[in-house]
């Protein structure tokens, strides 16, 4: 009996770990950012030229940070998510348009719905890298002292909206 | 006649056209060997098994010249590494850092096989300590030698 017990046991080791394992993502890169403050900067305002925008404007709410692209083709997926969320005026969401060109991204905007209050332009993606940006579209959602709080990957779905995201909003929000 | 004549055009023709030496694109030399030879050691995060210095995701172009205008502030190399892992983690470096979280990643295989090794020696004892088979004990012997003498009660 003792014989099979040990192979059994490192078996079942075994079995747990790739269990986990392949229930993850290899390509997600964790961010180093969540629970520090949200690098500041001054950006200027899609659509409003002359104007400019920082996330200190935004202290003492809790908000969205959305980059996204007119390029980008998965930004579309959660795009009526974002429109939605927007309507519901449950949490504002502030744009980051990385790497794209103003006419483009305004004519984006106006042909699918614009969720953001504001876009901030992020024309050499300077922002973005600051922010740990490695791909299109990400979302932070930023607290009400400017401290980064959670990030999320890849488009959101309404699945990662409703167990993840809006759950750690509401807390935020008290 | 003919043919010599082709000869002579396609010759005039060839040394008519002038190839420079390639130019080196970047500005400085010196710093451009410095970020390749940093770059080397770090990851692209897009393609993530390619080196930043031979990606041409886009984003390794931002980040390579993030790491350029970083070494002309004055940085240095391991400033220039952390101004990245504040931002991407240590994802970025090809080499996880030894420290507690990856412990068991560097280690761990060593580990491993000292388990297996000590395993495998376990096993070596026990079966030395079993009899070779065709060997009996005394005890099998003295059986095996009764119930050879009984007489033919098993037919």
């Amino acid at each position: 009996m003792n014989r099979f017990l040990w192979p059994l046991v490192a078996f079942i080791v075994l079995v747990g770990f790739l269990a986990v394992g392949l229930g993850l993502n290899p390509r997600e890169v964790p961010s180093p950012l969540v629970g520090k403050p949200a690098p500041a900067f001054s950006a200027p305002v899609l659509g409003k030229p002359g104007e400019h925008i920082s996330p200190a404007a935004f202290k003492g709410r809790v908000w969205l940070f959305n980059v996204w692209a007119s390029w980008c083709a998965a930004c579309r997926e959660e795009h009526p998510l974002l429109m939605e969320l927007a309507r519901s005026q449950v949490v504002p969401v502030i744009g980051l348009n990385y790497k794209d060109k103003s006419p483009d991204a305004q004519a984006w905007l106006q042909k699918l719905g614009n969720p953001y209050v504001a876009s901030a332009e992020d024309g050499d993606g300077r922002i973005s890298i600051d922010y740990g940006v490695y791909g299109v579209p990400e979302t932070f959602v930023i607290d009400k002292e400017g401290v980064i709080r959670a990030k999320h990957i890849g488009p959101v779905t309404p699945d990662v909206l409703e167990k993840t995201l809006l759950p750690l909003i509401r807390k935020l929000q008290q | 006649m003919k043919k010599w004549l082709l000869l002579v055009v396609c010759y005039g023709w060839l040394a008519c056209g002038w190839a420079g030496e390639a130019r080196p694109i970047a500005d400085d030399p010196v710093l451009e060997q410095r970020m390749t030879g940093l770059a080397e050691k770090l990851r692209c995060l897009v393609c993530q098994n390619e080196s930043l210095a031979g990606s041409r995701a886009g984003l390794a172009e931002d980040l390579r010249r993030e790491i350029r205008a970083r070494m002309r502030e004055g940085l240095s190399d391991d400033e220039v590494i952390e101004f990245l892992v504040n931002r991407y983690g240590d994802f970025v470096l090809y080499d996880p850092p030894v420290k507690g979280k990856t412990f068991l990643l560097w280690f761990g295989p060593f580990l491993l096989l000292l388990a297996a090794g000590g395993a495998l020696l376990n096993v070596l004892r026990q079966r030395r300590q079993q009899p070779a088979p065709g060997v009996l004990s005394e005890a099998d012997r003295a059986r095996a030698r009764a119930l050879l003498s009984e007489e033919g009660e098993w037919k």
